[in-house]
Order: structure tokens, then C-alpha cells, then sequence
């Protein structure tokens, strides 16, 4: 998801680091964007790892408990209490969540 | 939502119009997909939210299976192989996804490789048919109540959750008819197996339009703008109209569309520049860890199958073969009129003209009609015994209260004109007129309505004007 990775030296550039803390709405100091870019890069390296298994025959995993369809019946249950619901958020009108304006698409 | 018959809009010559639509139609359960809040529309604000559609810490999806199950049926009904999916998490920020990611199917939808088939023929095919959760609506409020003066917005969650199916077609459309009879055949299918109400004027079923233009008899594929907020058929065309004009204009001008997402204005008939696409990368797409893959068995696909009501591009099919032309056979479907216009024409009534007293006389269905009076008035007007006008007030009548149309008919006193009498009284016509006949004779054919119209009035409308033009004609070749 990261998109490719550059060779060698560290798995992840800084640059990628920015991007995915930019995506994820977080603000990393200087510092902090070199400290995680080496810790990343570690454990991209550890991961790397793997790929120096044979694994031709063996399915790929999409979860550790080997079930499927696991779901429930199409019947409604009690909701919450909106007053309740609401007293939750940092403000709230005519009983709904009263947000900063958006941009873009609604 | 009615198929309309239009001029198609044409585009400037030498270039050809590229669409692909994205429809989401909001399936028709009891509750959401991964809690069991109702599932409503126009339900009072934020009444339908538990820790799970709002996002809150500590809370577990778990799916619906009838929404599984709605999906599935859809799948099959526009052909797809139905197969075992994966969910995913789609990544981003609005306040209307308190969750912070939507819960989608991505590279492993449940439905893939369908088609659609339209009524003019054309084949549409669809990519896939994948499951994923609706947003939160949110509502902008203060400054002129445009987006960008609002100076706060208000979210409701209601919607948040509810069972969403995502068509993605192939750029295979067109012209901006098929895009329109694409949707309108959608909202059949998915009305006739019943798994959305398919309304796109309370937004269970929303249309965005990927409009590209190329060069005619190119087949590249040139940059795309995906258009929003469409809410009906009209809409669609006129969007898709508009910003195919507006790619054309910007290549002839040198310039390129770029690639973005635009919200249609109908108020205003344009549409404008939303944000620009996100890299799919930029979502970090990853299988959802809360929620086991799905399997389809080939068993549950059989029965689905078996339990597959007959489909709009069938029943238009039956019609055609029992003889209905395909403008009417079009219509008696979307109306839902078809069954029993096959069943007419099966107990002896003439194809044609019981598809065109269903497609004209009775728009809001046969009423108090059954098939078989429906036969024996269509039987006794073309035989001669009614005239069409005759045969409409019969109808009519019997739609409101039933009854034989033979009874009906003599009770207005429709006796089937003698022959001999509408001799008789073109006699006296020919007679007073002269002039008129000779020119009828002498070819000219204009003024063989006005002989009609004559005895229509002498007759005061009961005579058959097939009978009377047959009479006229008579005299030419004796
Ligand atoms: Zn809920």
C-alpha cells in the first residue's frame, strides 16, 4: 500500500513516512518523521523476511480464525437513546451532530 | 421514472461520447449491514445509531445475511459470477464515516463479469457488484447554503451502515439514450427481484456518471470526469450532455480535462469542480480484520437461480415473440402490464391491438378488465362489429366496472352499423356532394376523410371507419 519501495539503505523514504502521516491526519515533528522512517523501515525489513520462504502451495490467509460466513439474522434491535447519543458529542442541533463545515463532496 | 421517448442530443461531429456509470442502490433489509439498527428512510434524525454505526471504540461488525443474500440475487440477475469476497477498509476522513473508513469489498467483490442488456439491444457490461456500507448524510446549514458559505454543517447517522450494492459498468455506453435506458433497466431489475425500492428521488438508488469524449472511431480511452449528484434519469442526460460538451470545448481549445470528481447542478444545468481524485492508494485499502470472508456455494447460487423471478429483458422478449411490437413491449414492462398482456394474447386477443389499448387506453392498468374481456372486445373490433372509438368507451367502462364487452356494447347502443345503411347514406352523400366524389375518384385521397367524417356524423360515430373506407374503395374498383 505504500507504493515502491526505494532500494536498498531504508525500505521507506521519508517522503512516504510524510505522506502516510499526512493520510492518517497526524503532525510529525522533524524528528519524530526520521525516528518512525528507521522504526518503519525495520519492521518493512522484518516483514521482508518472509518473502524468503517458498510458499507456491500454501493458500493465502485472509484471516487467522479458518471461518466463513459468519452472519446474523435481519432483525432490528432497539437503537440508542439519541439524547444519549448526542450529550456524547462536542455540540448538537435539532438532534444531530453539529460539525465544523465540510468541504468537498457530501 | 418513466422510460421518455427524446431526441437524442447529438454531440459535435467527430467525436465520440465514452461512459461508464457507478450506481449504488441501497438494498431493501430490515436493519444496516453490521448492526441490527432499522434500516429506514425519513426516519427522525440520528433515532437509528448504536455503538457500532457510530464508529464507537470497542464495537464489532457483524453482517447481515439478508443483505448478503439481496446482493447475491442481484449478482445473478445481471448475470455475474457470484463468488467468495473478502471485505475491506477504505481509509479517509468525513465526518459523515465516523468510523474513519468504510467498510467495502475491493479487489474481491461478491458479484463480477455481468451484463446488462438494454431494449435497444446494446450490451452493457458490468464489472462488478460489490457490497459496501452507506455514509452519514450531512446537511450544510447557514451562508447561502452552498458548501463553501456554510458556516457549519449538521450529520445524521441514520443512513450510516445501511446495505449498499456498488454497479460499476464498463465504459461501454455510448450515447446519452443508453446511459438513460441503462439506469431505467438497472432500477427494473432491481425493482422486479425486489431488493432496493430503487428510488432515486429519496437516494436509494444515486448515479455517478464517468464521462469521457474521443475522437469518433478511436477506441482510446482519454481522461475521465466522474459526475455526482444526479438524482433522476433527466438528470443523467443532461449532466453526461454537459460535460461532454465541456471535454470537447477544452480539446478544441488546446486545453484537457483533468481528472476530477464534479457535482452536477441541475438548478443551473452545469456542473462543478469538486475535489480532485484521490490516488486509490491514498485510501490504504486492507482486508477488514473484524469481519471472515464470504463463500458462495454453488448450491445457494443454484438457488438463487431457481427462485429468479422473470427478468425485464424476458418479459419484453415474450412480448416481442407473441407478436407486440418492441415500443409497447418496452412500456407494458416498466408498468408491470405484461402478464397480462401475454395473457390476452394467449386466450385469443390480436396482439397489436391489445398492446396498443393497454399501452394507450388503460395506462393505469387493466382495472376491472380480465383477459378474456379484453380478447372479446379486441375480437369485436376486429372483426368490424365495434368501431376503435366504440371499442375505447366499451373499454373504458368495463375497466371501471367489469362486464361483457358484448353487453357493454349493446348498452350504449353500439349495434354494428348494416352494411347496406352506410350504403345508403354514402349514396345520399355522393349525392350532395359531387364535387368532393369526383375528385375522390379522379385520386385525390384527401378527400376521402372528409366522406368519413360525413358519415361519422350522420351516424353519430357508431359507424366503423375500416367498413367505411372499405365501401369507398369498393366504388372506386366497381
Ligand atoms: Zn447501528
Amino acid at each position: 500500500m505504500i507504493g515502491i519501495l526505494p532500494a536498498m539503505s531504508s525500505p521507506i523514504s521519508r517522503d512516504d513516512v510524510a505522506h502516510v502521516a499526512r493520510l492518517a491526519r497526524l503532525e510529525l515533528s522533524s524528528d519524530e518523521l526520521d525516528r518512525f522512517t528507521d522504526q518503519l523501515g525495520a519492521i518493512l525489513e522484518h516483514a521482508a523476511d518472509v518473502e524468503a520462504l517458498d510458499v507456491t502451495d500454501i493458500e493465502p490467509m485472509h484471516h487467522p480464525v479458518p471461518m466463513s460466513n459468519v452472519m446474523r439474522p435481519d432483525v432490528v434491535v432497539p437503537s440508542l437513546d439519541r439524547d444519549e447519543v448526542l450529550a456524547q458529542a462536542p455540540a448538537a442541533e435539532a438532534g444531530q451532530f453539529r460539525v465544523p463545515p465540510v468541504l468537498g463532496e457530501a | 421514472m418513466t422510460r421518455e421517448a427524446v431526441v437524442e442530443p447529438v454531440l459535435p461531429e467527430g467525436w465520440e461520447l465514452v461512459v461508464g456509470c457507478e450506481v449504488h442502490c441501497e438494498l431493501a433489509t430490515a436493519t444496516k449491514l453490521f448492526c441490527g439498527c432499522r434500516n429506514g428512510f425519513g426516519d427522525e434524525p440520528n433515532r437509528n445509531t448504536c455503538p457500532v454505526c457510530l464508529g464507537l471504540p470497542g464495537s464489532l461488525p457483524v453482517l447481515n445475511e439478508a443483505a448478503v443474500a439481496f446482493a447475491m440475487q442481484l449478482g445473478r440477475a445481471l448475470g455475474s459470477t457470484v463468488r467468495g469476497s473478502v471485505f475491506a477498509r477504505k481509509n479517509y476522513f468525513y465526518p459523515d464515516m465516523p468510523k474513519d473508513y468504510q467498510i467495502t469489498q475491493y479487489d474481491q467483490p461478491t458479484n463480477v463479469d455481468g451484463f446488462l442488456e438494454l431494449p435497444t439491444g446494446a450490451r452493457v457490461t458490468i464489472e462488478r457488484a460489490h457490497i459496501e456500507e452507506d455514509t452519514g448524510k450531512s446537511t450544510h446549514v447557514g451562508g447561502s447554503g452552498r458548501i463553501h458559505d456554510a458556516s457549519y454543517s449538521l450529520v445524521d447517522y441514520n443512513r450510516a451502515g445501511v446495505p449498499l450494492v456498488e454497479i460499476v459498468s464498463a465504459p461501454d455506453i455510448h450515447t446519452i439514450d443508453d446511459a438513460k435506458a441503462y439506469v431505467a433497466e438497472l432500477r427494473a431489475i432491481l425493482v422486479t427481484i425486489g431488493v432496493s425500492d430503487a428510488k432515486m428521488e429519496e437516494g436509494s438508488m444515486r448515479v455517478d456518471a464517468n464521462v469521457s469524449v474521443r475522437p469518433a472511431g478511436s477506441d482510446e480511452l482519454r481522461t475521465r470526469c466522474e459526475v455526482k449528484n444526479i438524482n433522476s434519469i433527466r438528470s443523467l442526460g443532461r449532466a453526461i450532455e454537459y460535460e461532454a460538451r465541456r471535454h470537447i470545448d477544452l480539446y478544441n481549445s488546446g486545453q484537457a480535462p483533468r481528472q476530477e470528481t464534479r457535482h452536477w447542478d441541475e438548478a443551473n444545468g452545469r456542473s462543478t469542480s469538486g475535489r480532485s481524485k484521490e490516488d486509490s492508494e491514498d485510501y490504504r485499502y486492507f482486508e477488514e480484520p473484524d469481519l471472515l470472508p464470504l463463500d458462495a456455494t454453488a448450491d445457494e447460487i443454484a438457488a438463487i437461480d431457481d427462485a429468479m423471478p422473470p427478468l425485464p429483458a424476458g418479459r419484453r422478449r415474450l412480448l416481442t415473440d407473441a407478436g407486440v411490437d418492441a415500443a409497447s413491449a418496452v412500456i407494458l414492462v416498466d408498468r408491470g402490464h405484461d402478464h397480462f398482456a401475454a395473457e390476452t394474447i394467449r386466450v385469443g386477443g390480436e396482439a397489436a391491438l391489445v398492446a396498443r389499448h393497454l399501452v394507450h387506453n388503460l395506462p393505469d392498468g387493466p382495472g376491472e378488465v380480465d383477459p378474456a374481456a379484453l380478447a372479446a372486445l379486441v375480437e369485436m373490433e376486429s372483426t368490424g362489429a365495434l368501431s376503435s372509438t366504440q371499442a375505447k368507451t366499451v373499454l373504458a367502462e368495463l375497466a371501471a366496472s367489469g362486464g361483457e364487452p358484448s353487453a357493454v356494447a349493446a348498452a350504449h347502443g353500439f349495434e354494428a352499423m348494416d352494411t347496406g345503411e352506410l350504403e345508403g347514406i354514402l349514396d345520399d352523400l355522393i349525392a350532395a356532394h359531387p364535387d368532393e366524389w369526383t375528385r375522390f375518384v379522379e385520386g385525390d385521397r384527401k378527400v376521402q376523410g372528409f366522406f368519413v367524417g360525413q358519415i361519422m356524423a350522420a351516424t353519430k360515430g357508431q359507424a366503423d371507419g375500416k367498413v367505411v373506407n372499405q365501401l369507398m374503395q369498393a366504388r372506386l374498383a366497381g
